[in-house]
């Protein structure tokens, strides 16, 4: 068994050394060669830029939207919200103070925005990752009002512009109904935008 | 529950079922070490290796050299991953320039990623350079992986074979199903995620300026190459802290319905593959059916109470199914579907944060650990636990009738058994013996998040999902202490490996057995009867020594839950 220890080591120590050099570097090296060259705004975060280039965000990660004048996103856990660098959930369990404390911190919120009704929960949940990119039809028209108030547009203006920015969910049944706040938000831009050229 | 959220889960098993025999077929391949159409291609790498570790592939080895040599392997590398967490500080490739790793931390990562279990104390964005992630971690995610199917394809030859004293050779077995099965699958596989959205870059950030004027940097890397392989080879370990759940990792309701495919994928062929391996295809099949009975009864319990969502909520005026560390874009069907596969499998990456699931909801993937992931299970392990059961589920019925039991054609005698309830047992030593060390030790209790039955419940799934090599986690308890980096490392290790070694024991002895003829007398092992009996036995294993934790958890956090007592 001795001499068996010390012959296997051999084999052992060289497999090592050789997947690593396979499947440590090798492997993700030609997977970013392939990638970068196949699908480079992909393979570089999907960034989303403004019309002078600058970099605003990616079309697949959420970023905060705490102003009245867009729409809000969901309650984030990632750092101090929708830290790119610290993403997570809150973990706080179904029965937590802590966790009621705060939903009802953030229903309060919508309450003074004006919105009445039942509030859509994912509006006031936080997301698995902190940066959810999305919310529920439903979250976006609750806010449609308080939106409309503050960039002083009609809201039927605004209620089309979420209904057009639904997505919906591939082949009827992967995903669910939703809507990327960034790409809405900078729709809300430019529509506010056409409107100031419009007038002038 | 929606009809919608069905068809998902429908869809989900009818693509897997389709899978199986072609997949179990490829396994066959590799079992038996026939050429594969790859072998053009990677034939010379198999062959180069071979030469250069000094290997004969062809030497057939006994179950204690197997075991052995097996052993030795995931020593090594583990002595490697952590001497390069160790170094990280003086490696290239740390953009961020995150310093080195702590003795406890790196022995706690090292043990995690060898075991298959991919238990992260740490947030990967904030802790890890992309060296690490790719030397470090994802050459385990591939070994690890491999080492469990070759540990399932021995025990399959200790069935298979008669009055044999060998088991077949480790280092063609754990090289060969790396080359031939993971690594290309993972070639695709990665292609498709980055094409969905997953960076793959060696980048460490990037920063941008939002709308609203602010400042987010966004950690970017190597991610889709590793994330291919942690989903294929059910290690789980997210390249992010928050895993599947995080858009980069898993960015579409495509991505997310792929990775959980890519799950169960192997584990479904690996059931067929046992068919084919003791002469008879409907074993496999039979196996497969108690596994997925399990399965939807857990589907459907989680599906159910995420979507009636969370009392306490609803009273301060929301509606809605539980969407608390939940993603829009998954949704509440997807999110429950994920955890159930996730930890029936060993793999342990998460798409939603189980920790804040509804207390019965997040009770099933506890259960599911505890259970030993033998529903599909971990690609390798999955199989050879189940069979341990079964090797129990054919002895008590051999009790019941009064005839010695037999399993495709091999006699089940006392040596078999006893190392059965060896190898099982462990689970409910380290799970409940070290929670029970942890929530009576001051350095155990400083560390769950949330109080009451629920703070329990956190301990309670981190030994449970460290012993298991499952890897997720009620994530709110504080894990990257000495204390829990050294008890968990210790759970992990005598999980993976004390299953194990018993389990290659059985192997031995059966090949050693002659093959015993199916008889009028014989307990036939493939019907109605035979999957009853398989999943009475598990639950009753399972349920009489884990429900008393269960009750102290996730079932008094439930009734609290709808009592609206808070913690």
């Amino acid at each position: 068994m001795n001499k068996d220890f010390v012959t296997s080591l051999r084999p052992a120590i060289i497999l090592t050394i050789l997947f690593a050099l396979l499947l440590g570097i090798v492997y993700p090296l030609v997977m970013t060669g392939i990638g970068q060259a196949l699908f480079p705004s992909q393979a570089n975060g999907s960034l989303v830029h403004d019309s002078q280039g600058h970099v605003v965000g990616s079309s697949v990660v959420g970023q905060a939207f705490v102003s009245d004048r867009y729409f809000q996103t969901r309650p984030s856990a990632a750092g101090k919200g929708y830290d790119g660098l610290a993403s997570s959930g809150s973990n706080l369990g179904p029965t937590s103070k802590a966790l009621v404390a705060r939903v009802r911190a953030d229903i309060d919120k919508q309450r003074d925005a004006g919105i009445t009704g039942p509030v859509p929960i994912d509006l006031v949940t936080a997301s698995a990752s902190g940066l959810d990119p999305h919310l529920s039809p439903a979250s976006a028209l609750v806010q449609v009002k308080r939106v409309a108030r503050a960039r002083g547009l009609p809201e039927t203006q605004i209620r089309d512009l979420v209904n057009r920015n639904v997505d919906h969910p591939l082949l009827g049944f992967l995903g669910e109904d939703r809507v990327n706040l960034l790409a809405l938000n900078r729709q809300l831009d430019q529509l506010a935008n056409r409107r100031t050229g419009g007038t002038h | 529950m929606t009809f919608q959220g069905w068809i998902l889960i429908f869809v989900f098993v009818g693509i897997l079922l389709a899978l199986t025999k072609p997949v179990g077929a490829w396994l066959f391949a590799l079992y038996e070490g026939r050429r594969t159409p790859l072998h053009w291609v990677l034939g010379p790498v198999e062959n180069g290796f071979y030469t250069l570790a000094g290997i004969d592939p062809t030497e057939e080895q006994s179950w204690r050299r197997y075991a052995v040599h097996m052993l030795l392997f995931n020593f090594v590398l583990m002595i490697f991953t952590y001497a390069v967490l160790r170094l990280q500080g003086l490696l290239p490739l740390n953009g961020l320039g995150y310093a080195g790793i702590g003795a406890d931390g790196a022995f706690n990562t090292a043990v995690s990623f060898t075991t298959n279990t991919n238990w992260q104390w740490y947030s990967g964005e904030a802790t890890l350079s992309n060296l690490s992630q790719m030397l470090g971690l994802t050459i385990h995610n591939f070994l690890s992986a491999a080492t469990g199917i070759a540990l399932a394809f021995a025990l399959f030859r200790g069935f298979a074979r008669r009055e044999m004293q060998s088991l077949g050779n480790f280092w063609a077995d754990v090289t060969r199903v790396t080359l031939y099965l993971l690594l290309p699958i993972c070639f695709v596989y990665a292609l498709f995620l980055i094409a969905s959205g997953v960076p793959q870059t060696l980048a460490a950030s990037v920063d941008v300026m939002t709308l609203e004027g602010a400042k987010q940097t966004l950690a970017l890397g190597p991610v889709a190459s590793q994330e291919a392989i942690k989903m294929l080879g059910t290690n789980g370990g997210g390249f992010f802290n928050a895993n599947s759940a995080h858009p980069f990792e898993n960015p579409t309701a495509l991505t997310n319905l792929v990775q959980m495919l890519s799950i169960f994928m192997i584990g479904f062929g690996l059931t067929w593959c046992f068919g084919k391996a003791v002469g008879n295809s409907r074993q496999g099949w039979a196996i497969l059916a108690a596994m997925l009975v399990l399965f939807v009864a857990g589907v459907t319990v989680t599906y159910w109470q995420e979507a009636a969502g969370n009392p306490v909520l609803h009273a301060l005026g929301t509606t809605g199914g539980n969407m608390e560390g939940k993603e829009v874009r998954f949704g509440i069907a997807a999110s429950a579907l994920f955890s159930v596969i996730t930890t029936a499998a060993s793999c342990g990456a998460v798409n939603a944060m189980h920790d804040s699931f509804t207390a019965l909801g997040g009770m099933i993937p506890l259960f599911n650990i505890q259970l030993g992931e033998i529903v599909i299970g971990g690609v390798g392990a999955g199989i050879y636990g189940f069979l341990l059961f079964a090797i129990l589920a054919v002895f008590v019925a051999g009790l019941m009738v009064g005839r010695t039991p037999e399993y495709v054609g091999k006699k089940i005698e006392a040596r078999e058994v006893k190392l059965a309830v060896l190898a099982i047992a462990i689970l409910p030593l380290c799970i409940l013996g070290f929670t029970a060390v942890s929530a009576v030790l001051p350095a155990g209790l400083v560390s769950p998040l949330n109080a009451g039955p629920h703070g329990f419940s956190e301990i309670l799934y981190a030994f449970s999902s460290a012993t298991g090599n499952n890897g997720s986690a009620f994530a709110g308890l504080t894990a990257g202490t000495p204390f829990y980096n050294s008890l968990l490392g210790i759970a992990m290790w005598l999980g993976r490996f004390f299953v194990i070694v018993p389990m290659l024991a059985i192997a031995g002895s059966l090949a050693a057995k002659t093959y015993t003829p199916q008889s009028a007398g014989s307990f036939p092992t493939t019907g109605p009867l035979w999957v009853g009996l398989l999943v009475g036995i598990i639950l009753i294993v399972g349920g009489l020594t884990f429900l008393p934790s269960l009750a102290l958890g996730p079932i008094a956090d439930h009734l609290a839950m709808i009592d609206g007592q808070l913690f």
